[in-house]
């Protein structure tokens, strides 16, 4: 065996590698003999693959990402203190507090192993949050899989909810919400989306670079093994001839320790507030490799590293494998010299095992030795930065317009008489019924901070002690929507997670997204993508609200089949009082009203009822409507600010039947509800722009004057009935709670329990 | 009124647990699991958590901890000590407490609000309750099961040494629906539901769990 | 009948949080020269005497141990 340094690369510039193994394509090879002047070596080989896969270097959708940065205006900008391109964007909320937040998706290893795929991508999503500066607060999941009753559901689901709680609670984070949505495209390709938010002073801001000469490299907290380099194993074959079968079996799973990771992130807020840390990275996928060159190529000079003082768990590793490695709980920091010292006493006081692997240098060269040899001399934009970007050919699928012309217009409506039933049968419905099978296992009380959590409308922390200041956050994606429209679905995505936040009193002000899509060389997937780009990029212009980050996921697809795209949207808002949230069940006052805000049409185009009565999907998705959507926003922080609201609930999959359902249940209250018109259109259209409100009589008169006085559609439809324990919905029937509660209950533990 | 509060790696309700404190009106002091050291407290909280991972067993690592020494001997001659969840755990590994916990009968973690009934109101840490009284806390934890053997049992309910009793389903699998008990003198209690994360009826179900921390200042300041 | 032993570990390339908490608790209590622990799974099974050595290795493999994160070994032990 020997080591494949630089010097040894300039002497056989003719040696075959296996570049196409490692996903590359010729040109991209050829580019990368170009940029070093010679054949790179082993590790460099290793370093720019996995560096220029789609996953870390966005190169099919940076030309399309670029739409975000062109549409965000100044005034959009003016409380966001980091953008895209950061670990995680970050919003000044007022007070002094920073609030920053992302979602990353982490579905491909969750399919191959559910609970340690989920479990890392909780633990990845919060080591991003940290390297932001920030304590990390709370989590939320948005999980996707194929049909409830599937085989295959049985395996993945459990395992990747287990994974989710079995992280998230040993960490100390609250689980505040999420969403979990069956549908038949994710059989064999479910998505585990993971957000994490937390907060800062606005002064703690840290930013990954590497600057000032001189300044040492701190890698700490796991030791690094042969976890996640399932790629990278092709290289070792080469080397280690002896245990080449033994390495080439070598599974991408890596196994997340949730303990590890809450020591080093209190490890790591104790090394913030002493101020020991001028930069910081966290170590995801592509791991050293990633942050080495992100970090100096963020910084204003080079950088060395001795690679062989990384501290490893696995034996015999080459400096491809150490550099490749994705062990997870592992942050790399740059520390001043005279800090070295304290840097390490607080690691101790942790047992956070700490390392100094390198230092930061004059000139712009990435440099790695193995044992003094150099096996990586880089420029690490080069790495980092400036990898390949295609414009992929994008058309539009020659099926769209039949899609679109197949409208539910055909399906046969219920009758009357069958719509009492049908409430219950659509409540009970997989993509409807209660989610509290998944959310009982997780943790959402931990660190006292969380005000609202599943089954609200909205996550809400607490961020101030004192002041009361609180975030709330909603995601949401109806891929159902997007495969109809993926530009309008995307605004319905963000006009969803937008009123969500709202309905609890939250004023929404930034938006993070989780682009889940198929494979980018299908040019209808592409269309898809541009699509659903510039549907969510003009909605948020529209509302005036910032994208402050977001992450792609492409390649989910089952043979030729992709995923419905899925542009998982996730919005932040701000809540002065977090006392003044708006509950989402009826029943705490004596005597409410229920009113509708907003206006019902006939819309059943990828419906909840279409897909679970018909097994249909055609037609246009509902109309959206930004400014309508601002000032219901506008109308209910409004009411949650004078007290006017005692509950609210978003009309959403299910339409106003389910909201019932849902406000009554979770209230433990019943209702009597009078609806005009079509009653099949009233109750299960899914409009968008709507919320159910709860207001206590002696607000009705002041509330219904401020609707119409801003132009905001209102309409009684119904009282809070404490007596009854029922829903009744006048000229139908009425359903007792208990009965509806046997649904709506029911259906995930019957499925998976 | 000082009480303080353990933080051993993997502790994750230490902040909760010294919030209820201050809103009973007392000072919390933060001790840490490697120091000898108890600071003048008057009282001490082992939190919620998974102190060093839980990986072998509930609290088998904690308990050897420097300052669990200090507890166990402070214990021995009176001192309140109030064990939750991953504490209540410890407590037991560390023999403060009988008994054992055990994986959750139904093997899932179970995050929920549960209704406790106050079997005994005149520990160190129940006495604002009235016996028989239902409060309204939330129980978190994966491995919550209640385990003695017979003659453990037979004591602890002849001795009226179970504080707290799950109301309705059993949750877990505890023998008897036990959630909490008591050492024989009544100052050390160990529960696995979260009275802590109950002190306001913003951050939590109810605020019935605030008794618990009121009930230890009167202990205090009468004693 | 007869006993059938299943031994179930982590691979030795996987991450065994268990086994390093231990390994780590160890020396903090005094005990010293143990250089590294591996925390794993040991099922006992009481087998009907018709059962067969592929049975019981489908057995481990499919259902007792994940192949993805964990290694497996089937004895028999005389009872």
């Amino acid at each position: 065996m020997s080591l494949d340094t630089v010097k040894n690369a300039e002497s056989t510039p003719d040696q075959e590698q296996p570049y196409k193994e490692l996903g590359l394509k010729d040109d991209e090879y050829a580019r990368i003999r170009e940029i070093l002047g010679r054949r790179p070596t082993d590790a460099e080989l290793a370093m720019y693959s996995v560096m220029w896969s789609e996953h870390c270097s966005y190169k099919s959708s940076k030309v399309h990402l670029k739409y975000f940065g062109e549409t965000t205006t100044d005034e959009m900008r003016e409380k966001m203190l980091a953008g895209i391109g950061e670990n995680a964007g970050v919003v000044d909320i007022g007070d002094g507090w920073a609030i920053t937040f992302k979602v990353e998706s982490h579905n491909h290893p969750s399919y191959v192993e559910p609970y340690q795929g989920a479990a890392t991508g909780v633990g990845g999503i919060v080591r991003d949050i940290l390297a932001m500066g920030a304590r990390p607060l709370a989590v939320m999941d948005p999980l996707r899989f194929g049909p409830a009753d599937a085989p295959d559901t049985r395996r993945v689901l459990p395992g990747i909810v287990a994974g989710v709680g079995g992280y998230g609670n040993c960490l100390g984070l609250p689980n505040i919400g999420g969403e979990v949505v069956f549908d038949e495209s994710y059989a064999g390709n479910p998505l585990v989306n993971a957000l994490c938010v937390g907060a800062m002073r606005v002064e703690d801001l840290h930013l990954a670079h590497a600057s000032g000469a001189g300044n040492k490299i701190i890698l700490y907290g796991a030791r690094t093994g042969l976890d996640g380099i399932g790629g990278v194993s092709v290289l070792a074959s080469e080397t280690f001839d002896d245990t080449a079968g033994k390495r080439k079996k070598l599974p991408s799973v890596q196994v997340g320790d949730p303990f590890t990771e809450k020591v080093l992130i209190e490890c790591s807020l104790e090394l913030f507030r002493q101020k020991l840390v001028v930069g910081i990275q966290d170590l995801g996928g592509a791991g050293l490799s990633c942050a080495t060159s992100e970090l100096a190529s963020a910084g204003d000079g080079g950088m060395r590293v001795q690679l062989d003082r990384v501290p490893l768990r696995a034996s015999g590793m080459t400096p491809a494998e150490v550099l490749s490695s994705e062990s997870q709980e592992r942050m790399c920091a740059v520390v001043r010299p005279e800090d070295v010292d304290a840097f390490m006493a607080v690691c101790a006081k942790w047992d956070v095992i700490a390392t100094e692997i390198g230092e930061v240098t004059e000139g712009d060269r990435l440099v790695i030795t193995w044992h003094d040899e150099v096996v990586v001399d880089v420029p690490p934009r080069t790495v980092a930065h400036e990898g390949p970007v295609y414009h992929r050919p994008i058309e539009r699928p020659a099926d769209q317009d039949a899609l679109q012309a197949d409208t539910p217009d055909r399906l046969p409506k219920p009758a009357r008489e069958e719509l009492l039933d049908l409430i219950k049968t659509m409540a009970a419905s997989p993509n409807l019924a209660s989610r509290q099978w998944v959310t009982q296992q997780y943790d959402r009380y931990v660190r006292g901070g969380t005000v609202l959590a599943q089954p609200a409308d909205s996550g809400m922390i607490r961020i101030d002690e004192e002041t009361h200041r609180g975030v709330a956050l909603s995601t949401d994606c109806n891929g159902r929507y997007t495969k109809l429209d993926p530009y309008t679905g995307a605004k319905l995505a963000l006009a969803e997670a937008y009123r969500n936040v709202a309905t609890t009193g939250a004023t929404p002000v930034a938006v993070t997204n989780c682009l889940n899509f198929g494979s980018p060389e299908d040019p209808a997937v592409m269309w898809q993508f541009e699509q659903a780009v510039k549907g969510l990029a003009d909605g948020c212009a529209e509302l005036g609200i910032p994208v402050t980050g977001g992450n792609v996921s492409f390649y989910n697809q089952t043979g030729a089949t992709a995923i419905l795209p899925t542009p998982v949207v996730g919005v932040l808002g701000v809540i002065d009082d977090v006392r003044r949230r708006i509950p989402t069940g009826i029943g705490a006052e004596a005597g409410e009203t229920l009113l509708l805000l907003g206006e019902t049409h006939e819309e059943f185009g990828g419906s909840e009822w279409a897909h679970v009565v018909h097994g249909h999907l055609g037609g246009l998705p509902p109309e959206v409507d930004l400014a309508r959507e601002k000032l219901l926003a506008e109308v209910l922080v409004a009411g949650s600010r004078d007290g006017m609201l005692s509950a609210a609930h978003d009309l959403a999959e299910g339409g106003l039947a389910q909201a019932l359902v849902e406000t009554c249940l979770i209230g433990e209250t019943g209702a009597r509800v009078f609806l005009e018109g079509d009653l099949f259109t009233e109750l299960f259209s899914e409009s968008a722009g709507r919320v159910l409100v709860a207001v206590p009589r002696t607000e009705e008169l002041r509330f219904t004057d401020m609707c119409t006085a801003r132009g905001l559609p209102w309409r009684k439809v119904g009282v809070v009935d404490p007596e009854s324990q029922a829903l009744e919905v006048q000229g139908l029937g009425e359903l007792s709670l208990a009965e509806l509660r046997e649904a709506w209950e029911g259906t995930l533990p019957a499925l998976f329990d | 009124m000082k009480v303080g509060v353990i933080t051993f790696p993997g502790t994750l309700d230490d902040v909760d647990a010294a919030r209820a404190v201050r809103y009973a009106g007392g000072e919390a002091v933060s001790l840490w699991h490697a120091d000898h050291d108890l600071k003048g407290v008057d009282a001490v909280i082992v939190p919620g958590g998974f102190s060093y991972g839980d990986y072998l067993r509930c609290g088998a690592i904690a308990r050897f901890a420097p300052v669990m020494q200090e507890v166990v001997e402070a214990a021995n001659k009176g001192m309140p000590v109030l064990g939750i969840c991953n504490g209540f755990q410890i407590l037991c590994e560390a023999h403060l407490l009988p008994g054992a916990l055990i994986r959750n009968h139904k093997l899932h973690f179970v995050c929920r609000d549960q209704w406790l009934k106050v079997e005994n109101n005149e520990t160190a840490w129940t006495t604002r309750y009235d016996k028989g009284a239902e409060v309204l806390v939330p129980l978190k934890s994966g491995e919550g099961g209640y385990q003695a053997d017979d003659e453990t049992l037979k004591e602890l309910e002849g001795e009226g040494r179970v504080v707290f009793r799950y109301v309705g389903d059993n949750p877990n699998g505890s023998r008897n629906g036990i959630a909490g008990i008591t050492s024989a003198n009544g100052r050390v209690v160990g529960l696995m539901p979260h009275p802590e994360h109950a002190i306001d009826a913003l951050t939590g179900p109810t605020d019935d769990g605030l008794g618990m921390f009121l009930s230890l200042l009167d202990a205090v300041v009468s004693a | 009948m007869a006993r059938v032993v299943v031994d179930v570990m982590p691979k030795p390339e996987i991450l065994d949080p268990q086994g390093q908490a231990v390994a780590n608790a160890l020396p903090r209590l005094g005990f010293d020269g143990i250089a590294s622990v591996r925390q794993g799974k040991h099922f006992e099974l009481e087998v009907a005497d018709d059962v067969d050595d592929a049975t019981l290795a489908k057995i481990a493999e499919t259902f007792l141990a994940n192949p993805v994160i964990e290694d497996w070994v089937v004895r028999r032990v005389d009872a």
